[in-house]
Formats: structure tokens, sequence, C-alpha cells
């Protein structure tokens, strides 16, 4: 009797497991999103998700997204990657194998996106990450995309603006050797300042470990060291820490950042320690025009907030997703062939205007696009200053 | 010299934090035979509660419904918070480790760590995963005396950190409960047969431990204001190596010990790439246990009449 019992039970819970998927039918276009909803950086994650919301917003809108003469309804596969690389691997898995998404948007952050990117070439499942610089991610990966520009462009962009912008000689980097993104970008600014300066131009390059909060002793050495500007390339929550805390040890020169400082959370923790600094990004909110403007506005009047880089990021990733999956033509109910025609498709994409400027895209997956400098006015805005373009 | 000094100053604020959290640990680990994996995570509430208490108090002083001067709104924060975490670190021990006392001493450490992970992932839900800025209590002053900077926050720190730590000296050497807590800590089998009410000192154990472990939070949210609900756990671990460091149930090892991380860690930095700053300071440690495994202050385990 009770062995019956467990069997029953057993059967229930499998059916539980395996309906959604027999639900799913042949007219629903699966869209698994990989972010980091809780972890290190909820912002990004609540970027990402708002974005993806509002897009799926417009395609319903339309009823539906139109391949070739039919119409299929779509679906977004929301999973948290916690912030952490193993939970983005797990997360990506779990999209790709129990859900059976078409196309994965995500992870941000280099640090999941390297390895996670790696389970879904392995899967031969497209995945685009919106926000990964770093050029790990996409390398030798014919099933990985990306939305933004590269670390190897990016470090030269900002060794070469405060070249120009300040006349330094004397560079100090602090950054978290325990990620793959600051790291990355740290070294990549390295190299391009001593490119410019010469050998030993980088007077001080020191480290710490991600959940740090106390950074004095390595800002002690920097400021004895004799640099003339910081550059951090850190998430937002760090930044806020880092900036003070130099203050606090009476460092008073410029601190330069990258593009993860370009949260909408960063005034708010850092407050008027930030004001005046400057920062490599991907789009400008203030003084936006055009389809820019109106995603913006449409953002904020949502959400209450300016959108963030990642959420503009995403927005064009799941633009080329769609023109992807459209130029595709035909979508068969076969996953893995819709799978590879969504690559093919995304692989041909030549050109695409999006709102974080125009993208042409490489061999490797990668776009080309311009890289913005922006500076925090003294009212906390993130205000265009310069761009630079490859 | 400067450069020295400079890295004084730093070390004597990172080290107030392992040392006051060292001393929650040590407490418990002396007179209960537990550790409380917990502790690091009550460090985190307390600075959750510390933070709430504060946002309270300020917008009644700026509202004008009592306005009270800066320094008042601190002490405030800092009492408040300590009595409410108290009773945080009270009903962690009812729920979590009463009922375990006679288990092996594994399932309590356990207990431990899963009381750790609800009180995180609790916090999780409860506020989301959204960083919190924790209020400025503190106006922030920086002095500069012979090229040293020193704010009136650092200073704040330290003075806090180790008057509280005399205040819990003076407490467990004069006051009757104290008597009773050393008692205990030298023998918890015999001592409870004596008529000290065990329950009680077990609480008031865990309570003092969890309000020295809320006036860290405070202070950790003073220097470094942004709050996240694993703040607890890497700070946690490295003062649990404090507690250890300076021997089983010692109140002036703790916080030797905990000083002692704090400059260990500071100097290597100082001295070495920062890469390297953990691993080096952690095999320093690693080599001060080898020669002394019972700690500064502590006695072997011989001693006593259980493990």
């Amino acid at each position: 009797m009770r062995k019956l019992l467990v069997l029953l039970l057993s059967i229930g819970l499998l059916c539980l497991v395996f309906t959604p998927v027999s639900w799913g039918g042949k007219n629903v276009i699966k869209i698994g999103i990989n972010a980091p909803l809780t972890g290190d950086i909820p912002k990004v994650g609540e970027g990402t998700k708002y974005a993806a919301e509002m897009w799926l917003e417009d395609i319903n809108k339309e009823g539906g997204l139109k391949v070739g003469d039919k119409v299929y309804k779509v679906e977004l596969v929301i999973e948290d990657n916690e912030s952490k690389a193993e939970s983005a691997v797990k997360a990506n898995t779990k999209l790709i194998t129990e859900d059976e998404v078409l196309v994965i948007v995500g992870p941000q952050a280099s640090k999941q996106a390297i390895p996670a990117g790696e389970v879904a070439n392995n899967y031969k499942t497209p995945m685009i990450s919106p926000w990964s610089t770093n050029p790990a991610t996409t390398k030798d990966r014919p099933y990985v995309f990306r939305g933004c520009f590269l670390d190897p462009f990016q470090g030269p962009v900002i060794a070469n603006f405060v070249t120009k912008e300040f006349g330094f000689k004397k560079a100090a980097v602090l950054y978290d050797v325990a990620s793959d993104y600051p790291k990355g970008l740290a070294e990549f600014f390295k190299k391009a300042w001593e490119d410019l300066h010469g050998p030993g131009s980088v007077v001080a390059f020191e480290s710490f470990t991600t959940k740090d909060a106390d950074f004095s002793s390595q800002l002690t050495k920097i400021i004895k060291s004799g640099a003339e500007f910081l550059f951090t390339p850190q998430y937002y929550n760090e930044v806020a820490l880092i900036v003070q805390q130099a203050h606090e040890l009476g460092w008073n020169k410029p601190i330069v950042g990258s593009d993860s400082w370009g949260s909408a959370e960063l005034i708010k923790l850092c407050g008027k320690d930030c004001y005046g600094l400057f920062f490599s990004t991907h789009y400008a909110s203030a003084g936006a025009k055009g389809k820019t403007k109106e995603f913006i506005d449409r953002y904020k009047k949502k959400y209450g907030y300016v959108p963030d880089d990642v959420a503009a990021l995403t927005w064009d990733s799941l633009g080329i997703v769609k023109t992807a999956i459209q130029n595709c033509g035909k979508i068969t109910g076969n996953i893995e062939k819709d799978r590879q025609c969504v690559r093919d498709a995304m692989a041909k994409i030549k050109e695409y205007k999006g709102i974080t400027g125009d993208m042409t895209f490489t061999e490797d997956g990668d776009p080309i696009k311009c890289a913005v400098i922006v500076k925090i006015s003294d009212k906390g805005e993130f205000e265009f200053y310069k761009s630079v373009c490859p | 010299m400067t450069f020295f000094f400079q890295n004084v100053v730093n070390a004597l604020q990172w080290g107030s934090f392992y040392a006051l959290i060292a001393l929650g640990y040590s407490m418990v680990y002396g007179i209960l035979m537990l550790f409380n994996f917990a502790h690091g995570d009550i460090f985190m509430v307390g600075a959750y509660i510390g933070c709430g208490v504060a946002t309270v108090i300020i917008t009644l002083s700026s509202s004008g419904v009592i306005v009270l001067p800066h320094w008042l709104i601190l002490v405030l924060t800092i009492l408040i918070s300590m009595f409410l975490t108290s009773f945080v670190g009270m009903l962690v021990e009812r729920i979590g480790y009463r009922p375990l006392r006679d288990a092996p001493r594994a399932s309590a450490a356990i207990t431990g760590l899963m009381i750790g992970i609800i009180l995180e992932t609790g916090n999780l839900l409860l506020l989301g995963a959204q960083r919190i800025k924790f209020p400025s209590l503190v106006h922030s002053t920086t002095y500069n005396i012979g090229g040293v900077f020193v704010t009136n926050k650092k200073i704040m720190i330290v003075v806090v950190s180790i008057g509280l730590m005399l205040a819990l000296d003076q407490f467990v050497r004069r006051t009757k409960y104290g008597m009773a807590m050393r008692a205990m800590a030298f023998d918890y089998v015999v001592v409870p047969l004596m008529g000290v009410p065990i329950n009680t000192i077990a609480s008031m154990t865990f309570a003092i431990g969890s309000a020295l472990a809320a006036a860290a939070g405070i202070l950790f949210g003073i220097a470094y204001p942004v709050l996240d609900p694993y703040m607890g756990i890497i700070v946690g671990w490295k003062a649990f190596v404090a507690a250890i460091l300076g021997g089983r149930g010692s109140i002036l090892g703790a916080t030797l010990a905990g000083f002692l991380m704090g400059f260990i860690e500071i100097f290597v930095a100082m001295v070495f790439p920062s890469t390297l700053r953990d691993l080096i300071a952690y095999s320093i440690i690693l080599l001060i246990l080898v020669f002394r495994p019972h700690g500064f202050f502590g006695e072997p385990y011989s001693a006593r009449l259980r493990l």
C-alpha cells in the first residue's frame, strides 16, 4: 500500500515537472534571461528585468513576434544568477535543458558571462550578453554574442581621455583581483597607459578581493606612490566605499571609472563624494535624443528612475535577438534546428541601430561602437562629456 | 614615517571591528563551549537595526518632534540598537542552541551556520537585494596631523570600541553575574549544580555578545556606509579566527588578537603587493597557532573535565 502511494506521488511529481514543457506548445518562442536579481549587483538585475519586460510589452502590443508569415507568442523565462559564477552556469543549464529556450540574454557581468557562455556554446544555444565587456566571453565561442564594446577598447579610451584631458603621466589602479571584469580591464588599462607613457608610469597597481570593505592600506600606498589620478574599474557598491575612503585619507586628485559605475544606485550610495568624477560608459542619459530619449522617458515613467546602461544595452540586445529570429525566417519547432538558425542569423547581422549607438559586428560576434565619457554633475546626474569612437 | 603612522591609524580602525566581533565568539565559546557561527550574521542584523533606528531618530529629530544634538543621536542609536539586537541573540540561543545543549558539538555548530543563512536570506526577503546606505550619523571631518590623515569617525570608532571592551571587562570581573560567567567557563557541569542558573547565564552571554556585535555593526556602517545582507560572513569568519587566536573565553585575548589581525592585514598589504594580502596574513596567523595552539591566553583542554 505504502509503496503504491509513493509510486503514485512520484508519478504526480513527474507530471508536475514535465507539464510546463508540454504546455509550451509550438506557437511560443521562449527567451531566457539570466540576470543578477540578488547578490552583489541587484540593481543591474533589476534593470535587466525591467528592460526585458518593457520589450515584451511592445511585442505583445503587436500581438506577438512575426516570423515569416506566422505570429508567435513570446515568453520570457527570467532566472536569478545571484551574481555568482556557479549560479549563472546553473541558470543557463536550466534555461537550455529544462525550459528549452531559444535564445538566452545575459548574464550581465563578465564574472558570470564567461563561465555561462561556455555552457551556452557547448549546448549550441545562442546567447547574447548585453553588458559583459571582457573579451573571453565571446572568444572562440560561435554561439555567444554581446551588445557592448570590449575592455581592450575601453582601456585605451580611458587612458587617452585622461592623457588629453588632464595631461597626467602617473596613474594608479585599484581593482578587485577576484572578479573577471575589473581584473581584465585593470590590465588592459595598464597596458594602454604604459604604451602611452612608457613602462613604470602606472606607479601603483593595487588590488583587493570581492566583499572587502576596507581599502585603507591600498589607498595609503596609492597616495604615497605620487600618482596623479586613480583608475578604479569597480562596481557601484565598491566605488562608493573606495571614493569616500580615498577622500578621508586626504586624496583630492581625480578618480576615473569605467562602465560598471553607471548605475542609478551609484549616487545614492556615494553622495557628494562622487560629484565631478569621470567614467567611460555605453550611453549617457542626460541630453539623450531620438529613440534613446523615448526609451529613457518610457522607462522613467514606468519604474520611477532613469535607466542605467544595463537596461539600455539589454533593450538593444533584445532588439538584436528579435532581428535575428525574424531574419531566420522560420521556426520549425525542432529546438536544436531553430537555435542553429537563430545563431546563424545573428552572426549575419552586419549593422544594427540601437539606442546605445550604431553598431557593426565583427567575426567574433562583438560589436564595434562608440564609447561615451560621462561626468557626474554637481546634481549627481550622469552628463554626456565626450564621445570616443574606435 | 607618515606612511607608517597612517597605516597604524588604518589598522586601529580595522582591528576594532575584529576585536568587537571576536568578543562575542569568544564569550560564547568560553562559557558554553559552542561555536556560534551565526555571530557574523548577528553583526549584520545589528548593522541593519542600527540603520533603522538611526533613520527613525534622525527623521524625528529633523521633523521637529524632539530636537536632539548630533552626539545624542549617535549615542541613542548605539544604545537602542544594542538593546534590540541583544534580543536577537537571546532568540537565537533559545531557538537554535538550547534544545541542542546536550547534542554533539558539531550539531550545534551546524545549527549556527543554518541560523546564519536564515538571517541572511530572511533579510534578503524582507528588504530586497538592494544595497542600503547607512545614514550619516557623524559628519566626517578630516584632520591632517603632520601628514597623517585622521577623521573624527576613526577616532570615535576606536574610542567607542575600547570603551565597550573595558566596560565588558569590568562587568565580568566585578559583578555577580560576571562571576557566574567566569565560573561557568571554568566548568559548566559542576557549576550549575551549585545553583548557578545555566539558562540565564547562557541567555545573558548571547545577549552581551550580540549587543557588542550590534555596536560593531553601527560603527562599521559609519565607516563603510554600504550595507548588504552578506556583509557579516567574511568579517565574521575573520573575527572567529581572532577569537581562537586570543584564547578560549579570554576578553583580553580576543581584543588583542582582533587588533593584531587588523595590524597584520594592513601591514602585509603595506609591505607586499596587496594581491597577496590574505595569503600572507593568514599564513602568519597559522604559524602563530602552530606554536600556540591554545591562543594567547587559552589553557589546554586537559585542565578541564569536559571536551
